[in-house]
């Protein structure tokens, strides 16, 4: 050890440990009890809302006031242990920069001036909003956009109001590209939670996906039984990330060509004979045109595109094919990188299908859900006008709504207008690229609304703000989890919300009542409407209410266990060679095209997760915030010493059309990353009036994403297209 | 008599910092101020690295300096399982325990005293783990006694390559890193 003491040392290596953020009402939810004094401890079971996991928790509630979370032993999903979001969601709680009254524009959009109104007046105003837009332009002309399953009673309400222009920034800015891979290939996607056998893994290859880093819980517990049972891992990343430092092999991949790399292996595979042979010919369509299509992509091809050796591309290969069918080749989760990610996440997929690996034993699992009937509503209104996300089937493989395309409509008016935005629980304004684009699209707005739990970017361009009570403080639907192993489960009330929020139903019950739509609202109360569900399941409100989870019988989930191998493509098998994308004009085999480079001396932009946060969610969280509070620049050493810049100097990116980062980020010189790239952690560099506590610390990427480049398959935007240079703080 | 120590495997453990968190939730400690932490040491230059992490805290130690100076007796070794403990009504916050310690375990508490990992000694007595343990999301970390051969502890240390930390500083540190 140097001279340095440990918690200073910490402080280097962690940098942003220990910088305080504002405490606001933390002290009144966590100090209040010492645990040797507890009295009146109680205990609720509910699910976490710290990201899109779910997993389920056990509440403590000390004298009133919440104490801790920790995960429910019956879960499947968590085995009993949370990660540090869904440890530290109490902070969301006891989040100092909550909304906490519905709020009125009082000036021009994006000011983020505020008159407080109450719920009747807020919900009043919006309802004859929807009536004016839907009498002008037609229901179909109000969107939304939602993220997770608290949306549920929302897109109720609008679908009963004939909305049909439903997205998600999870599709196009995230996962889609990745599931249309899948549903080419398999005729399904991976699903969420992925239906991933990491725990039984012997060899594990992930291709820029960072485990460890992104704390998908259940994967990350998996990640690290597969490591300690000694599993072959094989990490593609240009960074060195924290699954790279588990790794036998790591390939610093250059940024742009993973393509390149796959093919490289299939190539391998094919060529050396060490496919499963038996596999592909007993569920394979169209190998002898795939073989021949992957005959260019040599390893000595791809080495100057990858910068990897011809030889480590073969070793790595031939160690995939060691450990068949329990070779797992991850599918990732943001796949929404160079544009062309469709393909080469269907070349993933075509990777595991020559490894035998979907659907059996350390590769793609079966999942299974129970069995839980939907509530009886009255059907909603029919539009005969279409989505407009993806007009003319321009996208042809688009699986699910693009938020992108709708933001198009809003800013054409084609094919037909939209006046009106529902935003619930997703930072449009960080999660979309191209910020100008969003905000012009605002501009053609009559209404945007938004509803989420703290006042993110996108709320300051609301007409009105809906102030939403917590995950801790609200029922919601109930989740009936597609799983290895089934189970459903109940989020409940453990605390009430310290102000004037409201749960999601509520609001949207309300909502649908002014609007005069309240036969789609049969049921009086959540508790209602649960119960109604969980009795079609033989189930009772009570008894969830008692557990918090109820698991299904397992059933088999690999083929080698009776599973009957079916794939919903068209030729009903895995389509090495896909028929329908020739059809539609694209690669039948995915084939690469080299990514265009940056200007010269700029470094790609490249962004990720941080373990103790959850997009541009959860910075203002007090306890989250204590463990990371802002996100630094990862900047390869040797070039942080030519340019003079130590880990800790402060820095502005500016990025190739001459944005420049808000405020500045703290440079983390570091041997863990290319010199051709930079890296920083999405969801901070707020710069929301509304976020006092997060405002200015660190940088946003999201706000540096001016260009992005559409997938012609699918409709994703591919985001990794980026540059910036340093620009050194005064 | 239990000699409790931990055991964290190294090879397993993310980083994720979900002892950190859960020890501030479950101890309610003061913000900003932590009884647990993380070390992140990188060695190698690109792409040839390693990296070793290791969730670090008071070692509760067999010689305790923070015990032999402190002058009121606050701090002390429990009678059960050897875990250095600080009697916060008896502590007069002097400090000399903080500086005497050499793995920089103690801080000064808001309202006056030092203040330290316990080892969760309100839940072990309940014969549940520290929350850390109980929380990690990898099972990287293992607690229990040291002195019992059969504990999962002395196991793992029987079966594995390890180290302590500042083992130099010779205060018989009790947490062990497997390699």
């Amino acid at each position: 050890m140097t001279d340095l003491s440990r918690r200073r040392f910490l402080q280097v290596t962690a940098a942003g440990a220990g910088v305080a953020a504002a405490a606001g009402g933390l002290g009144a939810a966590l100090g209040a009890v010492r645990p040797a004094r507890a009295r009146g401890l109680r205990t609720v079971p509910t699910f976490c809302d710290s990201c899109f996991w779910k997993c389920n928790a056990i509440a403590s509630v000390a004298d009133g006031a919440l104490w801790k979370l920790e995960g429910n032993p019956e879960d499947p999903l968590s085995r009993g242990r949370l990660c540090p979001r869904g440890t530290g969601g109490v902070g969301a709680h006891a989040d100092p920069d909550r909304l906490r009254a519905p709020l009125l524009r009082a000036n021009v959009r994006g000011e983020a001036r505020w008159t407080a109104v109450t719920w009747d007046e807020a919900l009043g105003h919006i309802a004859d909003k929807l009536q004016t837009i839907k009498a002008r332009y037609g229901p179909e002309a109000v969107a939304l956009f939602s993220h997770g399953l608290g949306g549920t009673f929302l897109k109720h309400t609008l679908k009963a109001y004939g909305a049909v222009n439903v997205a998600a920034p999870s599709f196009a800015q995230c996962r889609g590209p990745r599931d249309v891979g899948f549903e080419l290939t398999f005729g399904e996607g991976v699903g969420s939670p992925e239906r991933t056998d990491i725990a039984n893994a012997r060899c594990l290859v992930l291709i820029g996906s960072h485990l460890g880093e992104n704390m998908h819980n259940t994967q990350v517990q998996e990640f690290a039984e597969a490591v300690g049972a000694g599993a072959s891992i094989i990490v593609v990343d240009p960074r060195f990330s924290i699954a790279a430092s588990k790794a036998k092999h790591y390939l610093p991949v250059r940024p742009g060509t993973d393509l390149a790399l796959v093919l490289a292996w299939m190539n391998v595979l094919v060529t050396e004979g060490l496919y499963d042979r038996e596999y592909i010919a007993q569920h394979g369509f169209g190998f002898d045109a795939f073989a021949a299509e992957l005959a260019p992509w040599t390893p000595e091809w791809a080495f100057p595109e990858t910068g990897i050796e011809p030889e480590v591309i073969r070793e790595t290969a031939r160690e995939m094919a060691r450990h068949r069918p329990a070779t797992l080749v991850h599918p990732g989760r943001r796949a929404s990188w160079y544009g062309d990610d469709a393909q080469r996440s269907r070349a993933i997929a075509l990777l595991n299908a020559l490894l035998g690996s979907w659907g059996r034993k350390g590769g793609f699992y079966q999942p299974a859900s129970m069995t839980v009937p939907a509530y009886p509503y009255p059907p909603y209104p029919v539009s005969t006008r279409g989505k407009v996300d993806s007009p003319g089937k321009k996208y042809p493989f688009a699986s699910e709504p693009l938020t992108t395309g709708i933001r198009d409509a809003t800013i054409t008016g084609k094919p037909y207008p939209i006046k009106g935005w529902f935003v619930y629980a997703t930072n449009l304004i960080q999660a979309m690229p191209n910020q100008a684009e969003t905000i012009a699209a605002i501009q053609n707005l009559d209404l945007l609304v938004v509803v989420d739990v703290i006042g993110s970017e996108i709320a300051g361009w609301a007409d009105v703000v809906l102030p939403e009570a917590t995950y801790l403080e609200r029922y919601d639907e109930l989740n009936v989890e597609l799983f290895r192993e089934p189970f459903v489960a109940l989020r409940q009330p453990v605390v009430e919300p310290p102000d004037d929020q409201q749960p999601n139903w509520w609001i949207a019950r309300k909502l649908a009542v002014k609007l005069g739509l309240e036969r789609y609202y049969p049921w009086k109360t959540i508790e209602e409407y649960l119960d109604h569900r969980l009795r079609g399941a033989g189930l009772s409100l009570d008894e969830l209410k008692q557990k918090g989870v109820v698991r299904g019988p397992r059933p088999p989930i690999y083929f080698e266990d009776g599973v009957t191998p079916s794939f919903a493509t068209p030729s009903r098998k895995i389509e090495l060679y896909s028929v329908q994308l020739k059809d539609a004009g694209f690669d039948p085999v995915p084939s690469y095209t080299r990514p265009e480079p940056g200007p010269p001396g700029a470094f790609r932009l490249l962004f990720g997760r941080a373990p103790v946060h959850s997009f541009s969610r959860t910075q203002t969280n007090p306890v989250l915030s204590q463990a990371m509070a802002e996100n630094e620049l990862w900047l390869n050493a040797a070039v942080a010493t030519r340019m003079g810049l130590p880990s800790g100097k402060r820095v502005r990116l500016r990025n190739q059309d001459g944005v420049v980062s808000e405020f500045s980020i703290a440079v983390r010189a570091t041997e863990a990353i290319r010199p051709d790239c930079v890296y920083l952690v999405h969801g901070f560099g707020h710069s929301s009036k509304m976020l006092p506590s997060a405002r200015g610390r660190g940088a946003s990427d999201a706000q540096l994403v001016t260009r992005y480049k559409t997938d012609p398959v699918m409709g994703g935007s591919g985001m990794n297209v980026n540059f910036v240079t340093l620009e050194q703080e005064g | 008599m239990a000699r409790l120590g931990m055991v964290i495997d190294t090879r397993r453990c993310v980083g994720c910092q979900d002892c950190v968190v859960a020890c501030k939730t479950e101890n309610r400690t003061p913000h900003g101020m932590n009884r647990d932490w993380i070390t992140y040491a990188y060695q190698g230059t690109f792409p040839a690295l390693s990296l070793t992490i290791q969730s670090e805290r008071c070692n509760h130690c067999d010689d305790p300096p923070c015990v032999s100076c402190c002058p009121t007796g606050a701090s002390h070794v429990h009678d059960w399982g050897g875990v250095v403990l600080i009697d916060h009504d008896a502590c007069i916050g002097c400090k000399a325990c903080v500086a005497s310690c050499p793995y920089d375990a103690r801080y000064i508490h808001p309202d006056g005293y030092a203040d330290k990992c316990t080892f969760c000694i309100h839940r072990v007595e309940q014969s549940k783990d520290p929350a850390c343990v109980a929380v990690c999301p990898t099972r990287c970390m293992h607690f229990g006694d040291l002195d019992d051969p059969e504990s999962e502890v002395s196991r793992l240390l029987a079966s594995r390559r390890h180290h302590a930390i500042l083992p130099e500083a010779g205060t018989g540190p009790r947490i062990f890193y497997l390699e």
